[in-house]
């Protein structure tokens, strides 16, 4: 039990910077050019605060990058939530279901998964590996028809579970997962742990798992993302927009300024996808220290 | 397949080897069974209806070959094709190489409020691709975007995002901007792992700072840029949110067989002619397959050295 | 651990039975859906008795008015209860109902379709005939364009819901600042728009980026008829005469470069309409209330006038979009549904709601009342719109008919014709292009093209 301790140590790195023997002053130079990168990456998101607070008039006449008209953010938000008997908090209630039940099933699945990737030798462990990471080059689209019949003969089809059944499913997240155990979890305490008379079952959830877990909250994070975006598959699964997730209800209300019944409300289409980003953005600085060691696959052996 | 993203060595399968049993699949089988109904049915079922076609008038019949014999003859599909290619040949690199000199700038301790712009870079990342393309539409606008303000600010229309030659750019820009950041961080995720000792022995040896980045960072990412490369292969060969969410602005400009998936998708749900969309889609999976496949190995050949 | 073990092969073997047991049943099952048999005597009153005896059904529709009409039939009929829908618009309405179709469930019992699209669901089989329920009795209510689209080829696949005879949009303001004459014939549309290109060259005078929909209209308008279908045999003749007296004024404004490029229905376009950019519209008579919705900012600016004609003579027009509604063969509960249909588009009550909020109707009777021919627009600068649009309904002719996949067709009408619009090149040959991927298209699927 001992050999856990310097492993741990070197797991968690919060103060990362110091590391460095060649700390060298400063660079502006080198903050500019970031600087540029930032403005790069952050403007469009800009452009979304500024003109989510402009009214559906104002939007068109105005400068893109400055603030028009009256300030109509808190308004607008508040149209947003109650647009249509609040069907704005249906869909984020639903997307919350997709990601809490897809994203944290695609967690647990992929991490057991990777797990068993790393650390068992096992009949089939090659073609498992292959097929699955030669189904991610598989385009979305020639699954998308295919799954789309099948979940209409097993009645899924606009159901929760036409959602939640593939974003079970995260390659990325039992590749992840897969590098990071090797290194992560050392064998020779699974063997002790073997020896000990412990089942592997016990061994996995008593000590593997939390050697694991910034891998896991990586894997969690990215699946999280993948879910709460998730655009095409629930396009094509779902014809109540009472189920709908965020992403495309935010693609119907973009949809109605179009045709005889037109009705646009382009401000809260950009009110509502700020809203949509919020969480994630949220989710992303909470966890930070997790998933930034997480991503550095392996641990340094001192 | 030794995979390495810690340090140069392979040190993946490097524990000896254990005698095969069936206990792995105790952690692999729920993963394995989802996937099966997840994917391997519908990828065989896709293959099924790619060797028959399903008429409005007609109905189902078994025709062999003739989808792929159509497909390899359809110069839509090789037009879709070869704009993919070619948006791969020139956006990932570009995406890369953004990302790698934004992970070393990050990496080299030089810069002030590092931890600032990691999160904002990685930021667009957190943006569902949809309302990513519906941003960059507006702002594309060369009416009320912010391409328009730059054009009259210049007088003359010195931005055409949306013209021929620049849409695919505006398109790779697009996704340039959601996963910069996103490349950023696994680049720098494995230089924070590089072991402490190098840098120290390069210090005594007396290496500059491009040096250390020459010989010590960029062969320690090899690992990590191939990963980052195989992923983008795939995403560029996939193509489909950004220029499907634009079409309605630009109909003439992008067609609905713009690129492969978006092809497939059209054949599907506008023309219902699924067996070919699967055909289509395959061809797509197989080479996107065969791609990645190979740069793996360029990618790994040199590490066993 | 060796009890886990076997469990967990089991319950592996149990997911790969149940997949192979998906994939033959979606191998038998696949073609398109063959709804179940209603059995039973349809009749005017077996409507009556489902409509008292009660029931749900499920209505996809994007029609604003829909949710208050929906409550008004829900009242006047207590006992069923009717699941309403919104699809946001044609597109994504179209696209689930295919794939409900295709899949052999989860389609609606009654469902709004644009005229334009009926005859893709309806060919294939997937619309009811509502003849046996006597929907031909009111035949008369409605206009004959509109009734023609519903039931030209023999069957009654629906009730019209309103209709979209053209008519003449045009920004007053930016025709009195530039001296321009509201055009009687196409020689003077044209003239017109060189005049404003001249005066004012920000200025767009007719703005088109490649819409199918406008295209087909003008078409007809012009006395094209190049689309014709007897059974599973289609005619396609783009060069026909009036296709081409179409082709030859749209082809020159556009080679003089007289044609703006906005994308309809984004916000750039409800801006150029509100801002004095756009100057003339030619389209379906339900645009006042899409102006009202959309357009605020162009109040008091726009009037109607009557559809430029290419001799100078008798007034000809056209139909441009206008839906209908239509009950799904799918339905489990087709005799509840046709009544919900047929109180839909004939009662009063009905329609009273829907030219409400703003909708432009397809029956006689509201067409010609006086009410309704005198109402004076606001938005249109106190003009009685409605006497104009009444005669475009009017002088609607006949004949036309849309392609049995024409959803499909305008898809691709951007990427074939459209590109005459954006290089500035001949549009008869991008025409050709059209046809010619039309052509491919039908026959691939089984018809008979020519």
């Amino acid at each position: 039990m001992t050999a856990i301790r310097p492993a741990r140590r070197s797991l968690r790195q919060p103060k990362l910077d110091n590391r460095r023997p060649d700390q060298k002053r400063k660079s502006t130079l080198l903050t500019i050019v970031m600087g540029v990168f930032l403005i790069y990456s952050i403007l469009p998101l800009v452009w979304l605060i500024i003109n989510a607070s402009k009214t559906q008039p104002n939007l068109f006449g105005s400068f893109g990058l400055w603030f028009s008209g009256p300030f109509a953010l808190f308004e607008n938000i508040g149209l947003t939530l109650t647009y249509n008997n609040g069907i704005f908090i249906q869909w984020f209630g639903n997307t919350l279901l997709y990601v809490v039940v897809g994203a944290g099933g695609a967690t647990l699945l992929a991490t057991a998964a990777g797990y068993g990737l790393a650390k068992f030798n096992f009949p089939g462990k090659r073609a498992v590996f292959a097929v699955v990471l030669g189904a991610i080059a598989v385009p979305g689209t020639a699954l998308a028809v295919p799954t789309f019949l099948l979940f209409s003969q097993a009645g899924l089809t606009n159901t929760v579970w036409a959602i939640i059944i593939p974003s079970l499913i995260s390659p990325f997240g039992l590749y992840l997962v897969w590098v990071y155990a090797i290194d992560a979890v050392p064998t020779e305490l699974l063997e002790a742990a073997r020896m000990d008379g412990s089942s592997e079952l016990r061994t996995f959830f008593t000590i593997s798992l939390r050697l694991l877990a910034p891998g896991i909250v990586t894997v969690l994070l990215f699946a999280i993302v993948a879910t709460w975006n998730n655009y095409f598959l629930p396009l094509i699964m779902l014809s109540d927009p009472t189920l709908y997730p965020l992403t495309l209800g935010l693609n119907q209300w973009n949809a109605q300024a179009t045709g005889a019944g037109a009705d646009p409300i382009f401000n809260l289409v950009l009110t509502g996808a700020l809203l949509t980003i919020v969480p994630i953005v949220i989710i992303f600085l909470v966890l930070q220290r997790y998933w930034q060691s997480g991503l550095g696959a392996g641990s340094v052996k001192q | 397949m030794s995979v390495a993203l810690s340090t140069g060595q392979p040190t993946a399968l490097s524990s000896k080897p254990t005698k095969k049993n069936w206990t792995g699949w105790i952690f692999v089988g729920p993963f394995i069974a989802v996937f099966v109904v997840v994917f391997i049915v519908p990828v065989a079922y896709s293959i099924y209806l790619s060797f028959y076609r399903d008429q409005l008038i007609g109905g189902n019949a078994f025709v062999g070959l003739a989808n792929y014999q159509q497909a390899l003859g359809d110069e839509k599909f090789w037009a879709a094709l070869w704009r993919v290619a070619l948006f791969f040949v020139v956006q990932v690199p570009v995406m890369l190489v953004l990302a790698l000199v934004a992970a070393l700038a990050l990496d080299s301790a030089r810069l002030h409020a590092s931890s600032f712009f990691r999160i904002a870079l990685f930021l667009p990342y957190a943006v569902p691709g949809v309302v990513a393309a519906m941003m960059w539409g507006f702002i594309y606008g060369d009416r009320f975007g912010l391409v328009g303000n730059i054009n009259d600010l210049f007088g003359s229309t010195v931005l055409e995002p949306y013209a021929q030659q620049w849409l695919l750019a505006s398109i790779g820009n697009i996704n340039t901007w959601e996963f910069m950041g996103y490349n950023m961080l696994i680049f720098y995720a494995a230089l924070r792992v590089i072991p402490l000792d190098i840098y120290e022995a390069a210090e005594l040896d007396g290496a500059g700072a491009f040096r250390v980045i020459t010989s010590i960072k960029l062969p320690a990412l090899r690992p990590a840029i191939v990963v980052a490369t195989i992923f983008s292969v795939i995403g560029s060969f996939q193509l489909f949110n950004e220029p499907n969410i634009l079409r309605p602005l630009i109909p003439s400009s992008i067609s609905t067989s713009f690129t492969p998936n978006m092809y497939a998708y059209n054949l599907s749900f506008q023309g219902q002619q699924y067996n070919y969309a699967a055909t289509i889609a395959i061809i797509m999976g197989v080479l996107t397959a065969v791609i990645a496949y190979a740069v793996q190995l360029r990618g790994s050949r040199k590490d066993d050295r | 651990m060796s009890s886990q073990h076997k469990r967990r092969v089991f319950t592996r073997s149990a997911t790969l039975i149940m997949a192979a047991a998906l994939i033959g049943t979606g191998l038998v099952a696949c073609s398109s859906g063959d709804g179940g048999s209603t059995g039973g005597a349809a009749s005017a009153d077996a409507i009556d008795a489902a409509l008292e005896k009660g029931g749900t059904i499920t209505y996809w529709t994007w029609t604003p008015s829909a949710e208050a009409q929906v409550a008004a039939f829900e009242d006047a009929y207590p006992n069923v209860d009717v699941k309403l829908v919104d699809t946001a618009g044609a597109g994504d309405n179209n696209l689930k109902l295919q794939n409900a179709i295709t899949a052999g469930s989860g389609a609606p019992d009654v469902v709004q379709l644009e005229y334009q699209s009926i005859p893709q669901f309806a060919l294939p089989g997937s619309l009811v005939d509502l003849t046996d329920y006597g929907f031909g009795d009111l035949k008369d209510l409605y206009t004959p364009g509109p009734w023609n689209a519903v039931a030209g080829t023999g069957p009654i696949y629906g009730l019209p819901q309103d209709s979209g005879p053209m008519a003449l949009f045009y920004n007053k303001d930016v025709f009195d600042e530039y001296g321009l004459d509201v055009p009687t014939t196409w020689e003077e549309y044209i003239a017109g728009a060189e005049k404003l290109k001249e005066e004012a060259p920000e200025k767009i005078y007719v703005n088109d980026t490649g819409d199918a929909g406008m295209a087909t209209s003008l078409i007809w308008q012009a006395g094209g008829r190049p689309f014709s279908s007897e059974g599973t045999d289609v005619t396609i003749d783009l060069t026909d005469e009036g296709t081409q007296k179409w082709a030859d004024t749209w082809g020159e404004l556009i080679e003089k470069d007289l044609v703006g490029d906005i994308a309809g229905w984004t916000d750039e376009w409800f801006s150029a309409l509100s801002d004095d950019t756009i100057a003339t519209l030619t389209t379906g008579a339900w645009m006042p209330g899409v102006f009202e919705a959309s357009a605020p900012d162009g109040s008091g600016k726009w009037r109607v006038a009557p559809m430029p004609t290419y001799d100078g003579g008798e007034a000809v027009n056209a139909e441009n979009g206008g839906s209908a509604q239509v009950v799904v063969e799918q339905s489990k509960n087709k005799d509840l549904a046709a009544g919900f249909l047929r109180w839909l588009n004939s009662d009063e009550a009905s329609i009273k709601v829907f030219l409400e909020s703003g909708g432009f109707p397809g029956t006689v009777a509201d067409l010609q009342s006086d009410e309704f021919k005198g109402y004076e627009s606001e938005y249109f600068g106190g003009q009685k719109i409605n006497e104009v649009l009444v005669a475009g309904a009017e002088s609607v002719s006949t004949g036309w008919q849309y392609l049995p996949w024409q959803s499909y067709a305008n898809s691709i009408y951007a990427e074939t014709a459209g590109q005459a619009y954006l290089n500035k090149t001949d549009l008869t040959a991008a025409l050709d292009d059209w046809a010619k991927a039309n052509v491919k298209y039908g026959n691939e699927q089984g018809y008979t093209v020519k």
